[in-house]
């Protein structure tokens, strides 16, 4: 049917059945319908079975009382609270081990990566002892430690080490001043909302300057000056004017712990310790390759024009290894996340800890349980993927 | 990524259907005759707990537990051997009994309104009172559970234990820490290595981890009991005849036991003038027919396993370790709750 010129308009009806591209809609169309079918199947399926089993079905537990307690919840939660409160609990705790160590993770495996490609001997050489150790080792014991060996022989909870400032250390976790908000501290938040547009706007400026006149500006200090320096001296005054917007509830030595103040628990210590270690090993090679990528005459072409090697790196060597580099990072951001529900391992109270473990085990609905996490880390891939596509091809070649 | 997202479709329409499937109403239905067929008695048992179900270095199992689900497979087979242990932890038991991986639990599990109504099981007897309790380090100097205000307790996910020390601190207007993981294991050992200031799980269970501990004059377990802990075994809702076997099975030993007949002398017994006994070993009657075995069945368990005084004694009484009295486990003729149902 190449001669499509030549065939008369009557008969192109006919042809539609050859029309490679009405067919792949044909394909795809009973594709999902199919999977539609199956789906719907399945599940009609699974509640008659859960219904002739006596298995209690469907997402109503959610508004029931959980009955249990979780010790770290980032949202207002007790055992008087529902299940999908407890949800909403493990899963903003998956997200907290999540975040902070996908930054963390990547601070330091871009550290590691550097230096495995420095000319500097000994830091060489170290570096990739760290990223073949680390990578090397698998992820559990690596967790378990950083719990059992490293944070569990700190000393009790009697004997706290005060690090100074209201800061203890001990085997239940770092105990920091915990910040008391009254009620016009609203005033040094929006400083220091005013002092981060102000440095974005101050950098855009910077930015368009040196790119017309050559001329630069210390970008870096302003913006530090913006954001920490602008709340700071709002504080300050209205500390002097009124009374004190923001004072520290300090932990206190009690009988069996220390109480008050904010408790950063051991295990989510050790979680966050063990993801982020392990994950820079990988992000370091990653970034070892895509600065290898970019091709050798780009750094000379730098030195040739008289930049020292740290412009180099920064100016022309990274932006353009980031083309390189982002997919396979992309990759290492989904695996830590996934990797976080490791956390059951060491009492975590994650998503799959509080959800698949606690209250799949209380409410007996395994189905429903497991499909709910399925679905969030699903999601959470899908959302964390759709970002990084986006930076990708916002730093992506662009041809002028 | 349009691919990408048909293979995520296809994998959870798959596993969607596996569960779907995994849950059939076949398998709670003729659990005996499925278990005749295989050979063997699948019976889901504690992972390791001193008394209730354990193996030892050489994979042989005991425990009071272990014990029941081998009374029903000699009730069955004539042979107390005829099992296979299935360690399940606290979170998976129940769903390895709906999913028809095991055809009784027998591990130390706690029958409650919403398991015995929700979950699709029965739990036809209670083959253990328990309450829960606490253990603390001596050097803590606290002596009541009322005291431990502020403490941080280590406990295990999935049990009813974590339900009832909320209850508890919530009832005592309390504050407390709660630190849970998914084995007996990492729970205990947290707490001997001093996460948590107090250990809290039935006391039979208490008792039995102070036991392993490596220093177990250093723990003391507070006198408070909190909560009703009936343990029994479970079998999934609507196969009957099953259930009655599962019942009928525990209170053949306590009659056993009522009677005094004994694996030591239960051939002597077969000759007692007394129609309970009579009945009981099936020298008269036929009862065991009425539920798909032999009208020998009780004399087939006593005679391999014991009557319940005797098997509570070798695994958590005076002839074991543990040395657990028999207090509210005692027969009703002694003041106890364990009371055998007339076989007639
Ligand atoms: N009776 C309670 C608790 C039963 C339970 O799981 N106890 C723990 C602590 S003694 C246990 O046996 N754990 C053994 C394991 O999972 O390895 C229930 O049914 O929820």
């Amino acid at each position: 049917m190449s001669t499509t010129a030549t065939v008369p308009p009557e008969s192109s009806k006919a042809s539609m059945l050859y029309d490679p591209k009405v067919r792949g809609l044909v394909y795809q169309g009973a594709l999902v319908v199919g999977i539609g079918l199956l789906f719907y199947l399945a599940t009609t399926n699974a509640i008659d079975n859960l219904r002739a089993a006596r298995i209690a079905s469907g997402f109503g537990f959610l508004s029931s009382t959980s009955g249990f307690d979780v010790n770290q919840t980032l949202v207002p939660y007790n055992a008087t609270s529902t299940y999908g409160q407890a949800f909403l609990v493990g899963l903003l705790n998956t997200l907290l081990v999540a975040v902070i160590g996908c930054i963390l993770a990547t601070f330091l495996g871009f550290a590691m990566g550097i230096a495995r490609l420095s000319s500097n001997w000994i830091v060489a050489k170290t570096a990739m002892v760290y990223v073949e150790v680390i990578r090397n080792l698998p992820l559990l014991l690596q967790l378990l430690f950083w719990y059992i060996a490293v944070l569990r022989p700190l000393p009790d909870a009697r004997n706290s080490v005060s690090m100074g400032a209201g800061f203890f250390l001990n085997n239940r976790g770092l105990f920091v001043p915990r910040p008391l908000f009254a009620a016009d501290a609203w005033l040094v938040w929006a400083a220091l909302a005013v002092g981060i547009v102000g440095s974005v706007a101050f950098a855009v400026f910077a930015r368009r300057t040196q790119e017309q006149t050559g001329k630069q500006y210390p970008v870096v200090l302003t913006s530090l000056a913006l954001v920490l320096g602008l709340p700071l001296l709002v504080w300050l005054v209205l500390g002097l004017v009124t009374a004190n917007p923001i004072s520290f509830e300090m932990p206190e030595q009690q009988r069996f712990n220390l109480r008050g103040g904010l408790q950063v628990i051991p295990e989510f210590v050790a979680l966050t310790l063990g993801l982020v270690v392990y994950t820079s090993g990988f992000i370091a090679e990653v970034v070892r390759a895509g600065i290898l990528a970019v091709s050798k005459g780009q750094s000379e072409a730098a030195h040739a024009l008289g930049l020292r090697s740290g412009p180099t790196l920064k100016l022309v060597v990274i932006p353009q290894a980031m083309r390189v580099i982002i997919p396979p990072l992309t990759s290492q951001y989904l695996n830590l996340t996934k990797n976080s529900s490791l956390a059951v391992a060491i009492g975590y109270p994650d998503l799959v800890q509080v959800f698949m473990g606690t209250v799949l085990n209380q409410t007996g609905q395994a189905i429903e349980c497991v499909a709910i996490t399925m679905a969030v880390y699903l999601t959470i891939s899908l959302i964390t993927s759709a970002g990084m596509n986006i930076y990708n091809s916002r730093k992506a070649l662009v041809e002028r | 990524m349009k691919s990408r997202m048909t293979q995520i479709a296809l994998a959870l329409g798959a596993g969607l259907v596996g569960a779907a499937l995994a849950t059939s109403p076949a398998a709670a239905q003729a659990t005996l005759a499925n278990v005749k067929q295989k050979g063997f008695l699948q019976c889901g048992s504690n992972p390791g707990l001193a008394g209730f179900g354990v193996p030892n270095a050489q994979g042989e199992w005991s425990g009071l537990d272990v014990d029941f689900c081998r009374a029903i497979a000699a009730a069955i087979f004539n042979d107390p051997t005829k099992v296979r242990f299935i360690p399940l932890s606290a979170k998976d038991r129940f769903t390895a009994l709906q999913s028809g991986e095991i055809d009784v639990l027998a591990r130390n599990s706690t029958m409650t309104m919403s398991r015995d109504t929700q979950l699709g099981l029965d739990f036809p007897v209670v083959n253990y009172y328990d309450g829960q309790g606490f253990m603390v380090r001596k050097k803590l100097g606290v002596a009541s559970a009322k005291e431990l205000n502020g403490a941080s307790i280590c406990t295990q996910q999935g049990t009813t234990t974590e339900l009832n020390l909320a209850d508890f601190f919530r009832g005592n207007n309390l504050k407390y820490e709660v630190v849970a993981f998914a084995t007996a294991d990492e729970t205990f050992k947290a707490y001997d290595t001093g996460r948590c200031d107090a250990f809290t799980t039935d006391a039979s269970g208490l008792y039995a981890q102070r036991l392993i501990s490596a220093t177990p004059d250093d723990h003391l377990v507070l006198p408070e009991i909190i909560s009703k802990e009936p343990l029994g075994p479970s079998v999934r809702h609507g196969d009957n005849q099953w259930a009655d076997i599962v019942r009928w099975v525990h209170n053949a030993m306590l009659n056993a036991e009522e009677y005094k007949v004994t694996k030591a002398n239960v051939d002597e017994m077969m000759k007692s003038p007394n129609p309970e006994i009579k009945r009981l070993l099936g020298a008269e009657g036929s009862f065991g027919e009425a539920i798909g075995l032999t009208k020998d069945w009780a004399y087939r368990i006593v005679k391999h396993v014991g009557n319940y005084g005797e098997v509570f004694d070798r695994n958590v009484g005076e002839g074991s370790p543990l040395k657990i009295k028999r207090g509210v486990n005692a027969l009703w003729t002694q003041g106890g709750l364990q009371y055998g149902i007339p076989i007639r």
